[in-house]
């Protein structure tokens, strides 16, 4: 297992401890003791068998002492993970969004971010949010997860207590990428960590529209250099002509601001030929006109 | 003694492909199942390595992503719904259970066979996914909403074959109720009857009262993506919580359906290996109710990380440390009954002891996740697949191996060569160990599961884990090939009781007449395990 980075390592690893090892001397011992049977009472060795029929005081004494073994279990199970969901209260706040099929990150200053940089010892809540389907978040360093799960508030939070850069994974099955939506948490000094927060705050000079189309994951499966991802390239879209399936009668069209803005409400309206559809949610709800015209202007330079 | 017709035994009395398919001797439709199951495990299997194959190397190996996410759905669905859930009630269930009662048939022998037929139904729908529409679901077997109302693959077909496969399901369980209620042989009472028949007994009432739930709430997902309902789809208005509540309160009672019969299984092995009466009868009969019922109680623990309120997850995990309990019993008392016994190492109790030991593995990795601290490290990674596979394969496919080692001689009136049939036992131990085990170790790694790719730190285990499914492959085919050799070339006749079993199947003729019984059974005098008085069987 991976060295634990977070305060609840220790709890959970005491309770797998204590569980294993219950386990294994049980495992073990019972393994052992029906092997030696198999051999003691080897029909050569014991031609003819002992009919016992039961014994009340032993069958007693094997559920009363299970019973109790796996109460231990079970409270140490709850011990480890009772702190879990009892956040502190100056914890600070970070959304954590998923969606197919990317992690991204809010800072309380609006800063939006792919991977987190979080300060050591201090306690961070995540506010998970999902735009489209069931995600996890996943960090096993500090033996915490967490679905996300669209529709519905869930919340996490954590205290990391090592300095270094630990693996995010989506732990809950999202569709075709779902192995590869990964992102990390580095856990730095509060200085450093000022520093970096300072230096992605700061005011880019990035075009408007590459900065909304990243803040979401619209390059996860649309890429900028002509290569077939999930969804057709913006790669020279601007003015071509595509063949386009709507209500299942293919028809050709020119890409112009009303079908990237239509693609943008409704995606699921005019699917280009040979993609599949479903896969895109409507982000109608989430970029406004503005935005999208700051988009198309964005995809006019790709050429 | 009555004497009745014997002329002719079951496999004999008449001939051609439609005195099969339309048979209502529960013996032939045993065997329909039996060939239905093997040829969908096949395919299981198969696709089963094809995704060790893809997983052998980090990258891509062989197939796509989404092929990928097909292939394991797809494997998920016959593995589960086509294989597992009806393996040992379908095929040892119905050919056994009421020879061991002592009578000819079960109570609805047309429904019996109507249960086969839909089976086959449901079994096509599941497999044209592969044929028709826009390819096989890409879901995974628990066809998680929201993505399940998303996605573009067949989910629908794939949903109403399980939703079909369920009424068989539930129309065996019927007939396996009212069958040991009404026809138990004069004599023979609940507290005399063998405790496979008790294993089935409790499966039976899951499978009647759980499966309804499964079948409504994979309508509302047909629902859902063909009116958009709002039911789960959170985006109109639904509830994605609501599916898995809907979803695993049947789907975990339904671990229950795939276990409790293996478990009825390794209860009848125990005894005729050894020699001697089983130990805790009682304890073994009555442990298998407790364990259906309290199994209702626990689906909670499948959604440890859904956003459950601290107290549901108390109380969830809580009860599912309670139904380790009546397994606990169940493990002791079977490893006592080896206790002063006469033991016989043949192949069916060496599958017998390897359930065991799996089963063990199975049920203490189900204890590291039934408690929440661990659970939430390892929910949804491959702890829980190596969890499931010991329990599943290790478990209740090994019980099915076991019990076909152990019934083969009565089925066919044939016998194997028990040589091979014991080296293929050791290479398919060694294989499903080596497949099995490095999944607990990538799980506590923090492998998630339902990967297509991964981290170059999980590569070992999954590079030892592939290797092992080759061992394991390797002794399937040998195991299969054993017994499909001796069904067609074995000379050797193993008469009415090679074993020296004692339930009533053992005192007809292998393989048993039309009726079952060429002379009426004996009861053993003091209960189904009596071997003190074991009536003297003539050929």
């Amino acid at each position: 297992m991976r060295t634990g980075a977070s305060t609840f390592a220790e709890g959970v690893d005491l309770s797998l401890y204590i569980i294993s090892g219950i386990s294994i001397f049980f495992l073990v011992g019972i393994t052992a003791v029906m092997i030696y049977f198999v051999f003691r009472y080897n029909k050569k060795r014991n031609p003819t068998a002992s009919h016992i029929e039961g014994n009340n005081t032993i069958e007693v004494i094997w559920t009363v002492v299970p019973t109790m073994l796996v109460m231990v279990m079970f409270y140490y199970g709850w011990m480890g993970f009772k702190p879990m969901r009892n956040v502190p209260d100056n914890a600070m706040v970070i959304k954590a969004y998923g969606q197919m099929w990317k992690f991204s990150f809010e800072y309380p200053n609006g800063t939006i971010t792919d991977t987190m940089v979080v300060p050591i010892n201090q306690p961070v809540k995540l506010e998970l949010i999902s735009r489209d389907v069931l995600h996890s978040f996943f960090v096993p360093a500090f033996r915490i997860k967490e679905d996300l799960v669209p529709g519905k508030n869930n919340y996490m939070w954590f205290e990391a207590n090592r300095e270094g850069r630990y693996d995010v994974l989506c732990a809950e099955y999202c569709g075709q990428l779902h192995s590869y939506m990964l992102s990390s948490i580095t856990v730095v000094p509060e200085v450093r960590y000022n520093e970096w927060l300072a230096v992605v705050s700061a005011k880019s000079d990035e075009h408007p529209g590459l900065a909304i189309m990243k803040k979401n994951a619209c390059f996860t499966c649309h890429s900028q250099d002509g290569s077939k991802l999930i969804g057709p390239s913006f790669k020279g879209i601007y003015g071509k002509k595509e063949i386009v399936v709507t209500d299942g009668v293919e028809r050709e069209i020119t890409i112009d601001d009303a079908y990237i803005s239509r693609s943008i409400k409704e995606p699921n309206a005019d699917v280009v030929q040979g993609y599949m559809k479903g896969l895109m949610i409507p982000y109608g709800a989430v970029i406004n006109d503005e935005q999208i015209a700051d988009i198309v202007d964005y995809i006019k330079t790709l050429e | 003694m009555a004497t009745l017709s014997t002329d002719l035994n079951y496999l004999q009395a008449k001939k051609g492909l439609f005195s099969w398919i339309f048979s209502v001797d529960h013996k032939r439709i045993g065997l329909l199942y039996l060939y239905s199951l093997m040829t969908f495990f096949l395919v299981g299997v198969t696709l089963g390595i094809l995704m060790r194959l893809e997983l052998l190397n980090p990258g891509k190996d062989l197939v796509e992503a989404k092929t990928y996410n097909q292939i394991f759905t797809l494997h998920g669905v016959i593995m589960i719904f086509l294989f597992i859930i009806p393996s040992i009630p379908a095929v040892f269930g119905n050919f056994f259970l009421p020879i061991m009662l002592g009578t000819d048939d079960v109570s609805f022998p047309r429904l019996n066979l109507l249960s086969w037929w839909i089976y086959i139904i449901g079994a096509i729908m599941a497999l044209s996914t592969l044929l028709f529409g826009d390819g096989p679901a890409d879901t995974g077997w628990t066809f998680y909403a929201p993505y399940s109302v998303k996605t573009g693959t067949n989910v629908t077909m794939s949903v109403l074959a399980a939703f079909v496969l369920g009424f068989s399901s539930i129309l065996t369980g019927l007939n396996f109720i009212v069958t040991i209620h009404r026809l138990k042989t004069p004599g023979m009472t609940f507290l005399k009857m063998p405790l496979f028949a008790w294993a089935l007994y409790a499966t039976s009432w899951i499978q009647l009262l759980a499966t309804p739930i499964i079948g409504i709430t994979l309508m509302m997902i047909v629902a859902e993506r063909f009116f958009g309902v709002g039911l789960f789809d959170p985006s109109i208005g639904g509830d994605p919580i609501l599916y898995q509540h809907l979803f695993w309160i049947y789907s975990h009672p339904a671990v229950y359906i795939m276990a409790l019969p293996a478990f009825g299984i390794i209860s009848e092995l125990l005894p005729t290996f050894s020699q001697r009466t089983i130990f805790g009868y009682k304890a073994i009969a009555f442990s298998s109710l407790a364990i259906a019922f309290v199994g209702y109680f626990i689906w909670g623990h499948h959604m440890f990380t859904s956003g459950m309120s601290g107290t549901g997850r108390f109380i969830f995990s809580i009860l599912t440390f309670l139904v380790a309990i009546p397994t606990a019993i169940k493990v002791f008392n079977w490893v006592a009954t080896l206790y002063k016994g006469s033991i016989n190492v043949q192949t069916p109790l060496l599958y017998a002891l390897a359930f065991i030991f799996q089963f063990m593995i199975g049920g203490f990795t189900g204890l590291v996740l039934g408690a929440l601290a661990t659970d939430i490290h390892l929910h949804d990674t491959y702890f829980v697949v190596g969890h499931f596979h010991y329990v599943m394969f290790g478990g209740t496919g090994f019980a099915f191996f076991g019990a076909l080692h152990y019934w083969f001689p009565k089925m066919w009136g044939k016998m194997y060569n028990a040589t091979v049939a014991n080296i293929a036992f050791v290479i398919l131990f060694i294989g499903f160990n080596t497949l099995y085990f490095p999944m607990l170790i990538a799980g506590l790694m923090g492998m998630p599961r339902r990967y297509y790719d991964y981290l170059p730190e999980f590569h070992l285990p999954n590079m030892i884990s592939t290797f092992g499914s080759w061992i394991l492959a390797t002794g399937l085919l040998l195991m299969l090939g054993n017994l499909i050799y001796a069904y067609f070339n074995s000379k050797t006749k193993p008469g009415r009781n090679p074993w020296g079993g004692i339930t009533l199947e053992w005192q007809t003729q292998s393989p048993p007449p039309v009726q079952n019984f060429d002379r009426m059974p004996v009861l053993p005098k003091d209960g189904p395990y009596d071997f003190e008085h074991k009536p003297t069987i003539k050929e």
